[in-house]
Formats: structure tokens, sequence, C-alpha cells
């Protein structure tokens, strides 16, 4: 690597109460390349990024941008001074046009009667068609944000940083939610930046893409910085056990469970929304994991919620053990032995504002209620106290509120609050989502325990070897209809992509 | 020596960050060391139980708006619920020989039985609320704003529009009357203060009130059955509200519908004061009651030092303001 460095982070360290999330960071990227960060989740990653970013000021360290010792109080600093950020999860403003969505707050304007300034549309819808093309994106700017995929609002991120001429770009979990092919277009526009100069410093967990991108590769662990490598240098083996501090000899755990008779089936289920998922139809065993593979938008995550009770169904049923049941709301199907993590953690899993606690025992307060009303709060803080030790869940105090701690940790609590019912079908919908490596082997190793408890477990999954490397089945959905059932002996990435598109 | 400095810094940081986070109680205090340095007869054990009194209802209404509010809502309709709350026992506990009389040949009621009936009207109020709250799912805004005006005008046809005096004894005697010293009404205010403590914190309705403030949707999933809990939530309001209302006529010797009018938007303001916040999932019994007292106390001190009740509301709406935004600050800093 010659090319000269562009940012310096020297020396950053960060405080919160009770916790030093950074601690004497330093982190160098050089013009024109591709800057990968990792580490697990709770590493520091998103920290020290907030401190580039203005969002934290750190308690000490300086950051240095071409030679030049910066002190950024807010965001609007940092893009001035040329860092922009796509962040994991993007805020378009939906009902207006993709040229307002880029141009908001700095609107090209022109004096009419030689008094007013008003917006320049004309100009503003040019200059944006220019950035557009940048971005590979053919659609007028006068379209609506909300008319564009999650893609295509990225690339409107990235659009905009551009206008900003921003030299470094960061992009957090930039794939999280777009498909391979969406990905591949992605990785052509960093392709391009990079060859105009622009550094890009890219946070994934995703080692398959990280070694297909990145020019650099710096890894953290526990607010600590581990090192900088050459992405030539790596392997997925390799930065695991950087990430981890120890080398991790398997990503999924010795499956030793054995499926036996069918517990559930599931006939002719078929949405309200004729979008949706339609006469799907399977069964499940015990102590089973099967898995549901399809792309993002073959509606695996409606089919689950339908049969959890969020969704509404048209036609079709379920039968545990034989008896049909007849599932209204969640609480129908709670009580009949079924939970459900859902994929949204932040939208509909935690309860941000309140404590561990009470997050671990909300679903199981009917278990702890003493003379028919009075709740045991020292059986429940028993409760939480238990899942904390059992699941490794890192919090300062039972009474902790969930949200200070790390996505991995609060996925921990919101599969300990299903655990506490000990559910007899577990659903996990995409249970390791932006989650790290250490809490993703835990994860795994929670559903095999379960699975040889004689309970079931099904997993949905967009990562094939997660798929393939936790299933006894795999089910694959395309389009809102099943598509097909594959043994997880035979299967393979082609088997299941074939049967993910079967339907397009 | 640096380390000498940086310490002192860290603890100038921290009694400063101490300050902000208890900044209500440190004006609090401030204000009653001057008020009282001022006019040392505020200082006394009769102003401070005419506090204490003026309190506890206000206290009993605060109480019921918090439900709403940690669940994310809000009830502009309390005011004039407490309002029916004061007619209701107005009209049907007047004094047998008080000569004009709202049902002339109505007979002697006990006042237990007219609370009773009182808090099932009013209970039933707002129960509607938490109908069209939960099943119609109208913001609580409107349906409670909607309520306000319904409530309001039932009222006064009810009472056509008169005032109603000449309450008997065996009730004006429970605002005025002791036990042990304690007045009464203080003592039916911590009465309600336990219930409602016992409610949120030791039974599943109190957790599923939080759960819901704190996601919604979450509590969906969690098998919360948020419907029938917000239903709940209003109903109970109601019946706090149906509390106050006969304990504000008991107070005052009389009653009209234009009783507990605005109180509502003090009893919002009193919650803030006391921490319950806008976003929902927050808030303790203990942080309401002082929120009150503290919104009690200001009003009194103001009376004090001679503010004209018109700068009352100025003075009032500023520490409103002030409340909300340290609040906010809270959670600001810590980023």
């Amino acid at each position: 690597m010659n090319q000269e460095v562009i940012l310096s982070m020297n020396h950053i360290s960060k405080s919160f109460p009770g916790v030093k999330a950074l601690d004497d960071v330093s982190f160098h990227v050089r013009r024109g390349t591709v800057h990968a960060l990792m580490g697990e989740n709770g590493a520091g990653k998103s920290t020290l990024m907030k401190c580039l970013f203005g969002i934290y000021t750190p308690d000490e360290g300086e950051v240095i941008l071409n030679g030049e010792k910066m002190n950024f109080h807010n965001a609007k600093d940092a893009l001035n001074a040329g860092i922009s950020m796509i962040h994991q999860e993007l805020q378009p403003i939906p009902y207006r046009s993709i040229a307002e969505n880029l141009w908001v707050g700095r609107y090209p304007t022109k004096k009419i009667l030689g008094l007013f300034h008003i917006i320049d549309a004309k100009k503003m819808n040019n200059l944006s068609v220019d950035l557009l093309d940048k971005v590979h994106l053919k659609i007028r700017p006068e379209v609506k944000l909300k008319e564009l995929s999650v893609s295509q609002i990225q690339s409107i991120e990235i659009a905009k940083a551009i206008s900003y001429n921003s030299k470094i770009i960061i992009m957090d979990e930039p794939t999280s939610s777009l498909t391979s092919t969406e990905v591949k277009q992605l990785f052509e526009i960093i392709n391009d930046l990079r060859d105009q100069g622009v550094s890009i410093i890219y946070i994934s967990h995703k080692m398959e893409e990280i070694l297909k991108i990145a020019d650099e590769v710096t890894i953290m662990r526990d607010g600590r910085y581990i090192g900088t490598w050459l992405s030539s240098e790596l392997t997925t083996d390799i930065i695991i056990t950087r990430m981890v501090g120890r080398a991790m000899s398997n990503i999924y755990p010795l499956r030793d469970n054995t499926p036996g008779e069918t517990v559930m089936e599931v006939k002719n289920f078929t949405s309200t929304n004729p979008r949706s998922f339609k006469n799907v139809s399977f069964d499940l065993r015990k102590g089973e994991i099967l898995g549901v593979g399809g792309l993002v938008g073959a509606q695996r995550t409606e089919l689950v919620e339908g049969i959890f009770g969020l969704r509404a169904k048209a036609e079709g049923d379920v039968f545990l053990h034989g008896e049909k049941l007849d599932i209204k709301h969640p609480r129908d199907a709670i009580h009949k032995g079924i939970s459900l993590l859902t994929e949204d953690r932040r939208g509909n899993g935690i309860f941000g504002v309140l404590s561990v606690r009470d997050n671990v025992s909300v679903a199981s307060l009917d278990e702890y209620v003493d003379y028919k009303i009075v709740l045991n709060n020292r059986k429940i803080n028993a409760l939480a106290e238990e899942n904390i030790k059992k699941l490794s869940i890192k919090t300062p105090t039972t009474k902790t509120k969930i949200q200070s701690l790390s996505g991995g940790n609060q996925q921990k609590v919101v599969i300990s609050r299903w655990l506490a019912r000990d559910p007899e079908i577990f659903i996990l919908d995409e249970p390791t989502r932006g989650i790290d490596v250490g809490a993703k082997y835990e994860i795994y190793s929670i559903m095999v325990q379960l699975a040889k408890q004689g309970k079931s477990v099904i997993m949905i999954s967009s990562e094939m070897p997660e798929l393939l490397g936790m299933s006894d089945r795999i089910m694959v959905m395309c389009e809102g209809r099943l598509s097909g059932i594959l043994e997880g002996r035979e299967a393979n990435q082609e088997k299941i992509m074939e049967l993910a598109t079967k339907y397009m | 020596m640096t380390n000498i400095v940086k310490g002192k810094n860290m603890n100038k940081k921290a009694l400063k960050e101490t300050l902000i986070e208890n900044a209500m109680y440190v004006i609090l205090l401030t204000m009653i060391l001057i008020v009282t340095a001022l006019k040392p007869t505020f200082f006394s054990i009769g102003n401070f139980t005419n506090i204490l009194m003026n309190s506890s209802v206000r206290i009993i209404i605060a109480l019921g708006v918090s439900g709403a509010l940690i669940t994310r809502g809000t009830d502009l309709s309390a005011g004039r619920i407490v309002g029916v709350g004061a007619v209701i026992a107005g009209t049907l506990l007047q004094r047998p020989d008080y000569a004009s009389r709202f049902f002339p040949s109505l007979p002697d009621l006990p006042v237990w039985g007219v609370l009773i009936l009182a808090m099932c009207i009013t209970g039933l109020l707002g129960l509607m609320n938490g109908l069209v709250v939960a099943i119609l799912q109208v913001p609580p805004f409107i349906a409670t704003l909607g309520m306000q005006s319904i409530v309001y005008g039932l009222s006064l046809v009810y009472t056509k529009s008169q005032p109603i005096g000449g309450l008997k004894e065996s009730l004006t005697g429970i605002a005025s009357g002791r036990i042990l010293g304690i007045p009464n009404l203080a003592l039916i205010a911590v009465t309600v203060i336990l219930v409602m403590w016992f409610l949120l914190n030791m039974t599943k309705f109190g957790k599923y009130i939080y759960a819901i403030g704190g996601n919604e949707a979450a509590a969906e999933v969690a098998g919360v059955n948020v419907k029938f809990t917000k239903i709940r939530v209003y109903a109970l309001a109601g019946i706090c509200y149906g509390i106050a209302g006969v304990l504000l006529a008991a107070k005052s010797g009389g009653a009209t519908a234009n009783y507990g009018i605005g109180y509502e938007l003090d009893a919002i303001a009193a919650c803030t004061i006391g921490g319950v916040s806008t976003a929902g999932g927050v808030g303790t019994i203990s942080g309401i009651v002082s929120g009150v007292l503290i919104f009690e106390l200001l009003k009194t001190s103001l009376q004090f030092l001679g503010v004209t009740p018109d700068l009352q509301y100025v003075a009032i709406g500023l520490v409103i303001v002030i409340a909300v935004a340290i609040d906010i600050r809270k959670y600001l800093i810590k980023k």
C-alpha cells in the first residue's frame, strides 16, 4: 500500500457511564482505498465512527484529516470537511422527490425580482441527473423516494455523499438488506469511487464481502485496536480468530439432535393479501431445525407472522399434534407453545426504555403471579439473573435499560424472553442478522440445544452458509409460494438458489 | 499535579450534572428558602397543610392521567370528567333542609353510596375513552378532546348550567376533617397513591402499561393484550377523576359543571415535571407525586411573593417548558 494516509484517528478513548467503549484506538485510512472495519458487536466500531462523524466527542485522542487537526461538533461539520456516512438504517423522506432528498437543507436557489431567493428546481434536477448517473441509477430525479427499493435509496445516499465532495464515505453494513445482484451493483459503485480517489470505510460482518472488496482490514475487539492488515493477507478463519481473540474451529456447533415424528402441520396457508404467501403447506418434526430460505421479498417473514397470529390469513390451517389451532393473536400462539423471534429487533422486539429484567419477563408474567394478582418480583429478578448467566448476556445489572446493550446482547435478551416460556416450537426470523460471530455461535448452540430437548425450531435466514450449516431440512420460498423442501444433507447453494428463483 | 486538577474538574463536572439532573428539586429548594426569607409566615404548618390539601386532589387526577401518558396517550377529558364527579356529588348530596335542592324529593343518600356511583359513571366515561382509543384506534389526543366537549355539554345539561350549593356536612366534613392531625384529603390521596403504586409495580397490568409505552408493536408480539390494557388504563383514569371530583365538591361545599376545567393540563404538566416521558414507557409514582407537589408549592410561593395571578400563569408556563427541556437533556447528554 503506497497511497498516502488521508485520515488518522490517533489514540481515541471514549467512556460512557460504566463502560470504556474505546480504549486508545488508532485508525488510519489511505486515499482511494476501501478500508474494512471489523469486530464483534460491542467491539466499538460504531462508537469510533460516531467519534469521527462528530456525533460523539472523544474523551481523548485526535482526528487528523489531510494533515489538519479536526474538531467536529456535529455531523454537519464532518460533512463539510468531506466525511459522509451511509447509515445501516436509511432515513429517506418518502413523499419527496429524489432531487429534494439529495439537496434538502442546501437547495440550489435563484433570485427573483432581485429580492427573494427561491429554489431553482431546474438547476436542482440537472445537478441530480449528473449525480444519479455517477451511482448508475437510471431514474428521473422527480420520482418520489417511496417508489424506490432499499438498494436504490442506498444509491441515493451515496449520490448525496458524492455531492458533498466527500473524500471519505463510511458505509455501515451496507449490504444487510440487499440481494446478491444489488450487492454486485453496489460494489461497482464502490470501485468507481475508489478509482476517483475516494476512501471508503466499510463496516460489515460478512467475511466473503470484505475479502472481495476491501484493500485493508482493521480489526477491533472490546473497544481496543487489534491491528490492520492487507486483505490479501487474510482469510475468513484468520479474521474470525482475531475478532474473537481465540481460534474458532467451527462456525456452527455440532448438530447432534435427531428429528422425530411430525408435531406441526401447516396446510394450504394463504394470506389475505394476494401478493403475500399463498398455498403454503409443510410439516415440522420434533427435535428438528427447519431452515427457511428465499430471497428478500419471498414472504417468509409474512408467513411465520401469519402462523403466529400477527397477520391475517384468508385460508389454511395450522395443526399441532393433530389438533387444529385457532390463532387470532400472538397470545393464542404463545399459549399453544409457539414463540416467534421477530426479524426487526428494534421495531417489534425490544422495549428500549425498559430494563433487561422487564424485557426478559414480559411474555411470561403469568408464571410469576401470586394470590392471582401480585407479581413476584423476586422470582422475576431471579429469572433475569439466570438468563443473563445462561446466555452470557453482557449487562451491568438486570435493571439496565436494554437500549444501552449491544445488538448481540439485545438479541440474546429477546431470545431469553421466549426461552422463559419454554416453547415447543420456536420460530426465529433472521436470528443472527447484524450480530457478531461470537454471539452467532451462541445463538446457534441454543437452537441445537432446543432441538436436542425435543423442541422444534424454524429458522428463517438469508445467509446461505447459515441455512446449510444449521438446518436438518431447508424449505425455500419464492414469490409467496413454497418452491421446495431440501434435506439438509443433499442441499447446496445452487439448489437453494434454483428454488428461490423458481417462480420469477 | 495535572491529576489533581483533572480530579477537581471531574468533581465540578459531576456536581454540575447532579445539579442539572435534579434541577427541579434545586429550584424548589431555592424557592422555598427565598420565599421563607422574604415572608417568614410561608414556612408554617398551616401553610404546608394547605398546600398538602390542594395537592391531594391534584395528585389523584395526575395519577389517573399518568397511565395514559405512559402508554404514549393523553387524556384531555380529565378535567371535565372531574367536573362530572363534582356535579354528581353536588346534586345528590345536598342538605335535606336546603331551600333550593336540585332534586327536592330526593331521600338523604349516604356519601359512600354516591361516591361509588360517581366512580362508576366517571369510570364508564373513561371506558368510553378507552374503547375509542383502543378499538376505533382514534389518536388519544383527538378521542379525549371529543370526550372533553361531550362531557362538558352533558354536565351543563344535567345541572341546567346552575351552580349547586348547600352540601351536606357529612360530605364537606371529609374535606375539612383530620385524623391524628393529618388532613383526610391527604390520607385519601395516600391511599390512591398506594393502590396505583401497587397496580403499576406489582401487577401484570402495570408491567403491560410500561411495555405498551415502551414499544407497542413489541408488546403485541410478546402476547400483551394491548387493546384490553389500554381500555383499562382509561377506565381506571375515569375512576380516579370521579374520586377527585367528589372530593373537590366536598372541599368547596358546592359544585358547577365548570369544576375541574383545565385541570388536565395541570396534571399533564405535573406528570412531565415529575419525569413521565412524553415518548412513553417511562414514569414513576414517586415522580408524579413530586411533580404535583412541586407544581403546587410553586403556585403557593408565587402567591406569597405577591405575584399577580396573571403573571403566575407566565411563571408556571416557563417552569413546564424548563422541566421538559431538562428532562430531554438527560437523554441528550448520554451521547
